[in-house]
């Protein structure tokens, strides 16, 4: 008897005892949720092209995209500072997974915008999927006088329009990859041999160095590209710096150009003959309708 | 003679344990926000899916919080608060572990305001430290509010703040708590 009860004093003060040291026990349900996974690139763009990551609704993204010329001109040409090309964009966050967006750049004077929309955010948890699927519809109107002003030229030969189907996985805090199956469709083309309907494959990804810099890689392989025209698959490498509200991206790149129809169809720079261009792009993020508090 | 006195001790027992859960207060919808103020910016942001839990017997208590409940104005300010500055997805939650000073002078069952002490250990971005905070108890009903303001300093928790950002991020933070807590039923 005496050690039963010797038992159940015991049994009775780490019950007590317990009791006091987690009182959430029970409370807390550390049942697994489904939580959204964030942050997969510091901006909308990898470099050159969309990323798998979207604008938080309400924000409008400033985007001011610079390219100077080819880094293998020498001094005479400050190494290419001297010549530059611009990009001046606004990106909208309509919902979490709508963005809008327009820019203008200086190559032919092209005007181009996009819709862009997430299908699934990767996820963690219950019914989840571990990977995002964003899909981006868009199209390009080249301002630049015709080349050839004698024959008959129809506006509707300016345009062009592309999409795209981007898969990405952020596989670690570090580490995020993409594959973007990419159409593009010109109404125009210089030449018999340059396809209309072009295919290409996008592959991009970063790695964080650190809290606020990433290092990323940009590039396309593209499928039926014309071969008689000397023409590369763009490369794009550089480094995400964020600094609270901007993000700046530094790169070394041979795409020509700064949307899609320009750098699938123009880039006639090789990296293999050192025919890069410096650039940097910078991300400035206003927060144009705040959530309620 | 075994069964006899066991029957008698055992429910003893129990009945002590449910009765401790009586004393027991809880809330999973605790609000806590907190304010840095930065030459160039203000920063707030609020929580509203805080667990807290207070025992009335012995004056513990204990907080759970969810970093990524932590709402802000801007997306952007969330983002980065869950990204770089309390690395949500490495330390998902925050805790406070600690006690009242003064229990014995707040009468849990006469409506009224009570001043408190809360001190204890605070863990925030896997660093914890000692916590002393003033306080009120406001017992309503059979129901509390707890209210407490209190500042911690964000070096103290290997919080990092940037050269670039020194002007918009303060390292002292003003927190604010303020629990509605009902009588838990078990």
């Amino acid at each position: 008897m005496k050690y039963i009860l010797c038992f159940l004093v015991a049994f009775a003060a780490t019950d007590s005892y317990c009791q006091e040291e987690n009182l959430l026990k029970g409370l807390n349900d550390d049942k697994p949720q489904k939580e959204y996974v964030f942050n997969a690139f510091k901006s909308s763009r990898v470099i050159m092209s969309h990323s798998m990551e979207m604008l938080q609704p309400g924000v409008l993204d400033f985007r001011i995209l610079h390219r100077f010329g080819n880094v293998n001109q020498g001094i005479s040409e400050f190494f290419g500072l001297d010549q530059a090309t611009i990009r001046l964009g606004l990106d909208y966050g309509i919902s979490s997974n709508l963005t809008v967006g327009i820019g203008r750049g200086s190559f032919k004077k092209e005007i181009d915008g996009f819709i862009k929309y997430r299908a699934i955010q990767q996820a963690t948890g219950p019914k989840s999927l571990p990977f995002s699927l964003v899909v981006v519809g868009g199209s390009t109107i080249i301002g630049a006088p015709w080349a050839d002003p004698l024959r008959k030229n129809y506006f509707s030969s300016r345009l062009g329009y592309y999409g795209q189907a981007i898969v990405g996985r952020k596989l670690s805090e570090n580490l995020t990859l993409q594959v973007s199956p990419t159409y593009l469709h010109r109404n125009f083309v210089e030449t018999a041999p340059d396809p209309n309907d072009l295919y290409a494959a996008g592959f991009g990804g970063r790695i964080k160095l650190s809290k606020r810099v990433s290092l990323n890689v940009d590039y396309y392989y593209v499928i039926n590209q014309n071969d008689a025209r000397d023409l590369h698959n763009p490369l794009s490498l550089g480094l995400d710096i964020e600094t609270g509200g901007h993000v700046f991206q530094l790169h070394f790149t041979n795409a020509i150009g700064m949307n899609e129809r320009v750098f699938l169809t123009e880039t006639t720079n090789d990296w293999a003959k050192g025919d890069i261009q410096f650039g940097f792009n910078i991300s400035r993020a206003f927060q144009l309708k705040k959530k309620k508090g | 003679m075994f069964k006899k006195s066991l029957v008698p001790l055992a429910s003893f027992i129990l009945l002590a344990a449910s009765v401790n859960a009586q004393d027991r207060y809880f809330t999973k919808t605790g609000k806590i926000e907190f304010f840095s103020k930065a030459t160039m910016e203000d920063i707030e942001a609020k929580n509203k899916t805080v667990t807290a839990v207070l025992d009335s017997k012995t004056g513990a208590m204990q907080f759970s919080v969810q970093m990524k409940g932590f709402e802000f104005e801007k997306a952007l300010m969330q983002q980065h608060f869950n990204e770089n500055y309390v690395e949500s997805n490495k330390f998902p939650k925050a805790e406070f572990k600690g006690a009242l000073t003064n229990n014995s002078s707040v009468n849990y069952t006469k409506d009224g305001t009570y001043v408190v002490t809360v001190k204890g250990k605070l863990t925030l971005h896997g660093v914890t430290k000692d916590v002393e905070a003033p306080g009120t108890i406001k017992v309503d009903g059979g129901k509390l509010e707890g209210k407490s303001t209190f500042n911690i300093r964000l070096s103290d928790y290997k919080i990092s703040i940037p050269s670039v950002v020194k002007e918009k991020v303060s390292n002292s933070i003003k927190i604010i708590v303020d629990t509605k807590l009902e009588p838990l039923k078990s």
